[in-house]
Parts: structure tokens; sequence; C-alpha cells
């Protein structure tokens, strides 16, 4: 079987999608993906195909394979010994795995954590770190402010430059983790449950920045908040016992579930 | 009604309304005889680190009252067993702090490569057998390593260096520096542990590389605990006595060469109290001094440790 690179082949290689979504041209694609840490097999068969310029929502139960899901798309699951992946994942239509290097691949998508992870030092060390590592040849003075203002932090620190990142909120210092990402220049964000420690209100702020971000990035967001979900993404996929049980546009999947199981959880029934 | 017999029940464990509000278990004799053994056993050596120093001082006192400290602290000679006596510290303090120059330079890069493999590179399975390993060495008898100097590290450093003295400075420095890896190793690398797994994977996900992981995020977290176990594995090789006594010799000698043979506060200690030098005679009492310098120096050190503990700490 030949492999191929190009993007404008629309199959339908998800076929449990029962939308137009699909056919638009995808960034991020998964193909037959199996996943398995130890002996556990985490994922099975998972195949997807995410939009570039849209907010993508991973819901499901604990333990359903969706955070899993998505530390395969940045090869971040293989700093863990004892993982082994079957299938593909390609962004732009590159296989990642294949012929590929993890740091390469990380930089093109990054990622924020569900806790807050800043580093030790100032506010805009932190932004300037990632961009540093990679070779970063510009004003660090205006990167820093271009990434603040981008994950609409700057106004609240933008006096305080050379603060610990500890000194900020929760809430500030999750902003501070996206500026910090956005510095390496992305395309692909991905995010783990990035609001799961903070307060209404800096979940409110933090989902402002993510729709602001998705005019220029392609953005997927694993939440356990349908609510949230519902409020910021474009296409929703829902995960069950490792397995994708349905993806679609989000207004779609949440009015009119093409699976019972969908249903019952976006429902409240399970889960 | 029937629960409310129930909560009434006397004795039932586990059952509400069980505990007798009267008796006061936590104010209880067994509870106070626990309490005052642990507190007992806590102050012993508190008791004894005071008296040691009780001693030290108060017998340096005596030697003080026949050598000057200007004399002590300036003079270049230390020969108290020669018929014309000198009490100089500088020839003693010198082969001491020439040995543990020589040790950090071969434990310190040595211990903090190793516990960044340990804690970092190393695969669980290599882990499980590296680490304890290493700690191995840390409970070999240091006669043994004395004698391994004497017998196998001089003899060999004489092939590189023709006219090497047999007592020289440089072998035993490398063997206590040997001695003290496996103390700088596991605490780095329990300091490099405790750094959390968040920013690592914080600093991966942003296109880090192993090593760009390693001295850009780990080891400054871990800095103060890094300190911490240099400062520590240096003043056990400022204390130690018989790698030293064996394989440096016992001239007291103001030199920076490590060729040289050399004689440290320890090995000084050592030779006099093995030796038929009389008690209450200036001799004697320089024991204490120069001990008193020794227990001062691992004192201040520990201190250094401490201070840089807490003030170089990375907050996370």
């Amino acid at each position: 079987m030949e492999t191929q690179y190009s993007t404008e082949t629309n199959e339908l290689t998800a076929p449990m999608t029962n939308g137009q979504a699909v056919l638009e041209e995808a960034k991020v694609r998964v193909e037959n993906l199996d996943f398995w840490y130890g002996t556990n097999h985490v994922l099975k068969d998972v195949s997807l195909n995410i939009q570039p310029n849209k907010v993508t929502a991973f819901i499901g139960p604990s333990g359903c394979g969706k955070s899993t899901l998505l530390r395969c798309l940045n090869r971040m699951n293989e700093l863990i010994p004892g993982t082994r992946l079957e299938g593909r994942v390609l962004i732009d239509g590159r296989d990642i795995y294949r012929n590929a290097d993890p740091v390469m691949v990380r930089r093109r998508i990054g990622m924020v954590f569900q806790k807050p992870n800043p580093f030790p030092k100032t506010i805009s060390e932190n932004v300037i770190w990632g961009a540093r590592v990679n070779g970063y040849k510009g004003k660090e003075n205006d990167l820093v402010e271009e990434c603040l203002r981008k994950a609409a932090l700057w106004d609240e620190v933008k006096d305080r430059l050379n603060a610990q990142a500890y000194s900020l909120s929760g809430g500030q210092q999750q902003r501070l983790c996206i500026a910090r990402t956005l510095a390496v220049a992305p395309d692909v964000v991905l995010m783990d449950e990035p609001a799961s420690a903070l307060d209404p209100i800096a979940t409110a702020k933090l989902e402002e920045t993510i729709l602001q971000l998705k005019e220029r990035y392609t953005i997927i967001i694993v939440t356990h908040n349908m609510q949230q979900a519902g409020r910021i993404s474009d296409h929703t996929a829902f995960f069950y016992m490792g397995e994708l049980v349905e993806a679609d546009a989000t207004d779609q999947l949440f009015t009119r579930p093409a699976q019972k199981h969908t249903e019952d959880y976006i429902t409240g029934r399970f889960g | 009604m029937a629960a409310s017999q129930h909560v009434s029940k006397k004795s039932l464990p586990g059952a509400p309304g069980g505990a007798d509000l009267s008796v006061n278990v936590f104010r209880s004799p067994k509870e106070r005889v626990v309490e005052y053994a642990l507190g007992l056993c806590a102050l012993i050596s508190v008791l004894t680190t005071l008296g040691i120093a009780a001693v030290l001082v108060f017998e340096s006192l005596n030697f003080f009252a026949e050598v000057s400290i200007v004399e002590f602290l300036t003079e270049t000679r230390w020969t108290p067993q020669f018929t014309e006596k000198h009490f100089g510290i500088w020839p003693l303090l010198s082969g001491t702090l020439l040995i543990t120059v020589i040790a950090a330079i071969v434990a310190l890069p040595i211990g903090l490569m190793s516990a960044i493999f340990i804690a970092e590179y190393a695969p669980s399975r290599i882990r499980k057998v590296l680490k304890p390993g290493l700690e191995l060495l840390a409970g070999i008898p240091t006669v043994v390593y004395g004698y391994f100097a004497l017998t196998f590290v001089t003899p060999l450093l004489q092939t590189f260096i023709p006219g090497l003295n047999i007592y020289n400075a440089l072998s035993a420095g490398i063997v206590v520096g040997v001695m003290i890896i496996p103390m700088v190793s596991s605490l780095s690398e329990d300091a490099i542990r405790a750094v959390p797994r968040s920013l690592a994977e914080g600093a991966y996900a942003l296109g880090a590389t192993r090593i760009e992981v390693v001295l850009r995020v780990m080891v400054p977290g871990a800095i103060s605990g890094i300190v911490a176990s240099f400062i520590l594995a240096l003043s056990r090789a400022v204390g130690e006595t018989m790698i030293v006594t064996l394989a440096a010799g016992a001239m007291p000698n103001l030199t920076a060469n490590p060729m040289e043979s050399v004689q440290t506060m320890t090995a000084f200690i050592v030779n006099v109290s093995l030796g038929d030098t009389p008690q209450g005679t200036v001799e004697f009492y320089s024991l204490f001094a120069v001990g008193l310098v020794l227990f001062l120096m691992t004192l201040s050190m520990n201190f250094l440790a401490n201070f840089i503990i807490r003030r170089y700490r990375e907050q996370y």
C-alpha cells in the first residue's frame, strides 16, 4: 500500500462520523490508531479528522482514552516507558511517527496541561523559554508581548514581566502556559483539561482566549465539562472505553447524536 | 425509634456513642511515656554534640595559654614533636584543603553526572542496579580505601608520573573523591527526582531535547539540593582520616603541589593520639586546637549548606 501524503483525497476514513465535517480539509488526521500502556489496550482503532482553525473537543468519561489520544498527537506518550502505538497520525498529510523527530513534532504541535506548570522563572522568561531552546533569533521583548497579547494576559502582567510566574493566579498561570506554547509558533495547540484547576471566572476568561486563538491555530481540547465543550468547540468527538464512539459538529452531536451511548453521556445518564 | 435505641447501646465498637467523653486518651500515661522517651532520644544526640564542642573548647584553652592565637594563625611551620616547636595551623590546613580540592575535582562532576544519568537517562532496569551499586561504595570501610590508595592508585600514578613520592596528596585526594561520589550522586539524584514531572513535561512539549530539559529545567530546579550534596560530601572529605593517614603521609607541609606528601588535620590527630605524647604537654593540647579548627570548618560548611538550600530553592 502506498503512503499518501496528500490531503486533497478526502476519503471517509472515520466511519462513525456522519456529518459533513470530514469533507473539509483535515489538519490532523488519525488513522486506525491503537495504543497500549504495557498490556493495557487504551486506544482501539481510532480514526478521526481534525479541521484547521476550529476547536475540536474530546469528551468522554474518565479512562476513555481521550487524554491518551491527545498525547499521541504530539508524541508525549513515548516519554513513558512501556508504551506501544500502531496506526498513523498525520499533520498536513505528513506522518509524525515515521521519519519524524519528536522534537520537531512538538514544535509544530504545542500542548497546554491540566495543571498550570510554568517554570520557576519570571513571566517573560517563561514565555521566551521554548522559543529560546528552539533557536529563536528575533527580538525577545517583541515576542513576549505578542504571545502574551495572544494569550490575553498582556494587560494584566505588562507592568511586572520580571515577576515570578508563581506570583500569578492559577488562571493567569494557565494563560502564561498558553503564551509560552504560542512562542514556539505551533499550528496546532493541544489542551488537556486546561480549566480543570480553575475557578469559573478564570475558566470563562480562558475560554474567551481559546475562541480568539482559533483564528490562527487549530485547537484540540480535552474536557470533562460538557457545557464547556458546547460553548467553545466546533467539533466534538465522544470516546468510550478507548473507542471513538462518535465525532461530529458540536451542535449536531449535542442535539441529534447518532449513537445511543453519546446521548446517554451528554444527557448525564452515565459518566 | 429502633435507630435511637441502637445509638444508646453501650460499647459497640464503631457504633455512634461508643466513645466515653470523660476519658482523656490523648494525655494518658502511655502517651506521655512515649513522648518523653522519644524526646530523650532526640536530646542525647544534641547533648553529645554540645559535649564534644565543650571538651574541644576547654582543652584548646590550655593550648592557647601556651601558644598565642596569633602564632597559631600566622606561623607557617607545624613542628610540635620537634625540639624547636612551631605551632602554625597553615601546613595542616593546606593539607586538608589540598586533599579536599582534589576530592572535589574527582567527585563533584562524576557524582553529578551519574545522578543525572540515573535520574533522567537510565531505564528503570539499569537504575535498579546502578543506584544500590553506587551506594555500596559508601559501605566500604575507609581503611580499605586507604590501602587501595597506597597499594594500587599510587603505583598506578607512579607509572605516569615518574618520581612521585609514595606518600602524596594526589593519590589520597583521588581516593577520597571516589569515596564521596555515592554521597554526591545519591543526594543529587534525589534532588533531581524531586523536581515535579510536570515541569519536565512542559519543557518537552515546547520542543526541548532531553539535554535541554536536564540542563535548563531539572538541574536548575534541583540546584539547592545539588549544592547541598556537594557541601555535605566535601565536609565528609574534610573530616576523612584513614585514607589520608595511610596514603598522604605524615609531613606537615605548606604546599599546593599534589605530588608532595602532606599531612591533614585529621591525620595529625591520629598520629599524635597513637604516639607516646604525654598528657598535659602542649603537643597533647595541640590535638584539641586542631580538632576545634576541624570542627568549626565542618560546622560552617553545614551551615553554608543549609543556607544555600534555603536561599536558592526554586519554588514550585
